[in-house]
């Protein structure tokens, strides 16, 4: 690919598909993420954002399509290769999904541990290090998951993320379930941490504030279509009438609210 | 009336699919996670964590019901067996069906309960809640770090467990027989040694081995594959601990009918 005369995209998605039995949940999705972006997705519940970010991750197979980052089709490479790719991603789940059975200091260098990264002896001072960077104090580290606040547990899934410095981060809606004030404060940390390591970052949100503050670029996604692009700043005034509807919260507009008759 | 005979069929056969299905997903699961035992990397805190849980914390209630079954054991044939040559007949018994039967089964419906009920509980919840997810993106397989440290450390505690309830079951008997039937403490104790065989002591371990993997891979398969939140672990688990059970008295027939029908 070096050969190549451009430089391809960090990520590129191409007509990607997926479906639930008769559910298709990811229809033609396409789309270019170039390095050293900030990307931000948003859409309502239920229109295949976490599904996408699941097939990217690796977690998923769609059904058709094409995933390529740095130009590397991710989806038909050896076992081994797909691990090397998976090195690369960081990601900071919808509800931190941080390990309840481990301290927060294990949680945070579990990626660096079990790649042998560090030393077991180091792991709990270098866990504090990276509690620091996310605002947290070295006194949490020997908390367990169970014990801290929503907030707190948004700020070690990041430091988690982050660890490895990979050069792709995901986030799947950071400030959901957060109040306005700490929600800032992770997308504050979570510009931070994309710039400071220089990575591509991908997040989900439903959180308009939010989406300004993390994005360069937006997307939205509805009923498996990504209907819109452009910049991030101007999500409010897009001119598209599904992303302004949605954007702006109304209940009438071309997006059917459930329980409400709405007049396109 | 053709309509829902041709319903009927239709579930029935559905479900046989489904049945079908299972069956061989469950088998794949077992076959994954047993090959990743012996394949590095290694996880000894977890498997010495799950060990614990297995052989250590079920040794009270294993220990009691060996013990009380040994005992009732003795009673009720002794109740049957009084007219004839109760002694040596009541250690005999005690010995065969403690040993071939009662230490194997009971240890593995009590562990069932415990381990396998939290066994799928713990790798439900971390599946409802993106858990296993995460361990894949940071460079961790789940199955060779959730399922092989629980399957080997089934496997390994359930045999130990098995010894004990045999000696106490044995004893079990014994105390009955002695405190309460009256009988003499030295012509009991030759009698059990002389039906004490290494085979059934043997076999009986080897169920456990089995019973043990049994347990351990329906609580993993459970967890593994539960959905839909709390109300999932919850089913999940449920599930766990009826599959287990029905599964681990089927193949304890088998196993029996296996060695002993001669
Ligand atoms: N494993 C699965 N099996 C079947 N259906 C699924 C599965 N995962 C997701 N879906 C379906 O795909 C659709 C999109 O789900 P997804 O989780 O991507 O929504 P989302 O956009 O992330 O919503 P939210 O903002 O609420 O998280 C949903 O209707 C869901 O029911
Ligand atoms: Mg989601």
């Amino acid at each position: 690919m070096t050969s190549s005369p451009t430089i391809p995209p960090k990520i590129r998605i191409r007509d990607l598909c997926k479906s639930f039995g008769a559910k298709t949940v990811l229809d033609d999705v396409s789309l270019d993420i170039p390095a050293g972006t900030s990307f931000v997705i948003i859409g309502s519940s239920g229109s295949g954002k976490s599904v996408l970010l699941r097939c990217l991750l690796g977690l998923m197979t769609p059904d058709s399509g094409l995933i390529e980052f740095d130009g590397e089709n991710i989806l038909n490479v050896s076992a081994k290769r797909q691990k090397d790719v998976q090195h690369r991603i960081g990601m900071l789940f919808q509800n931190a999904a941080l390990f309840d059975s481990l301290p927060v200091w294990e949680n945070v260098t579990f990626g660096l541990l079990a790649r042998k990264l560090i030393p077991y002896r180091q792991a709990r001072a270098h866990a504090c290090t990276l509690l620091a960077q996310v605002g947290l104090d070295s006194a949490v580290a020997d908390l367990y998951p169970a014990e801290l606040s929503g907030g707190m547990q948004k700020r070690v899934g990041l430091a988690r993320a982050i660890a490895t410095k990979p050069d792709i981060l995901f986030f799947d809606e950071p400030t959901t379930g957060l109040d306005p004030l700490t929600g800032a404060v992770i997308d504050d940390l979570i510009v931070d941490c994309v710039k400071k390591n220089g990575s591509t970052a991908l997040a989900i949100t439903h959180d308009m504030a939010s989406a300004q503050r993390i994005g360069d670029e937006a997307a939205m996604l509805y009923q498996g279509r990504l209907i819109w692009q452009g910049p991030a700043a101007s999500l409010m005034e897009s001119g598209n009438a599904y992303v302004d509807q949605f954007t702006h919260g109304r209940s009438q507009g071309p997006i059917p609210i459930e329980g409400c008759h709405s007049q396109a | 009336m053709i309509n829902s005979v041709t319903n009927l069929i239709t579930n029935l056969g559905r479900a046989t699919l489904a049945l079908i299905h299972e069956t061989g997903a469950i088998a794949l699961f077992a076959f994954v996670g047993f090959s990743h035992i012996v394949r590095p990397p290694f996880y000894p805190r977890i498997f010495l964590s799950s060990f614990l849980e297995t052989g250590f914390f079920s040794l009270p209630v294993v220990a009691l019901t060996a013990l009380f079954s040994g005992g009732v054991i003795a009673l009720q044939s002794y109740t049957g067996f009084s007219q004839y040559h109760a002694q040596s007949a009541i250690a005999g018994i005690v010995t065969l069906t403690v040993t071939r039967e009662l230490g194997p089964v009971l240890a593995g419906l009590m562990v069932t309960g415990r381990v396998g009920a939290s066994i799928a509980a713990q790798i439900g919840t971390m599946r409802v809640t993106d858990q296993i997810d995460a361990l894949s993106t940071l460079s961790t397989n789940p199955m060779k770090y959730l399922v092989a440290p629980r399957l080997l450390a089934a496997i390994i505690a359930l045999p130990l467990l098995v010894i004990i309830a045999d000696i106490l079951g044995v004893a079990g008997g014994f105390m009955v027989a002695v405190f309460k039937l009256g009988f003499s403490p030295t012509a009991y104790i030759t009698a059990t040694l002389n039906s004490l065989t290494q085979k059934d002591v043997t076999i009986g371990l080897v169920k456990a081995a089995v019973f043990g993997f049994l347990i351990a891979l329906m609580g993993c398969y459970q967890g593994y594959t539960s959905k839909n939140g709390a109300e999932g672990v919850g089913s999940a688990t449920t599930a766990a601990v009826v599959t287990a059970s029905i599964l681990l008295l089927t193949l304890d027939y088998l196993i029996t009918d296996l060695f002993f029908s001669y």
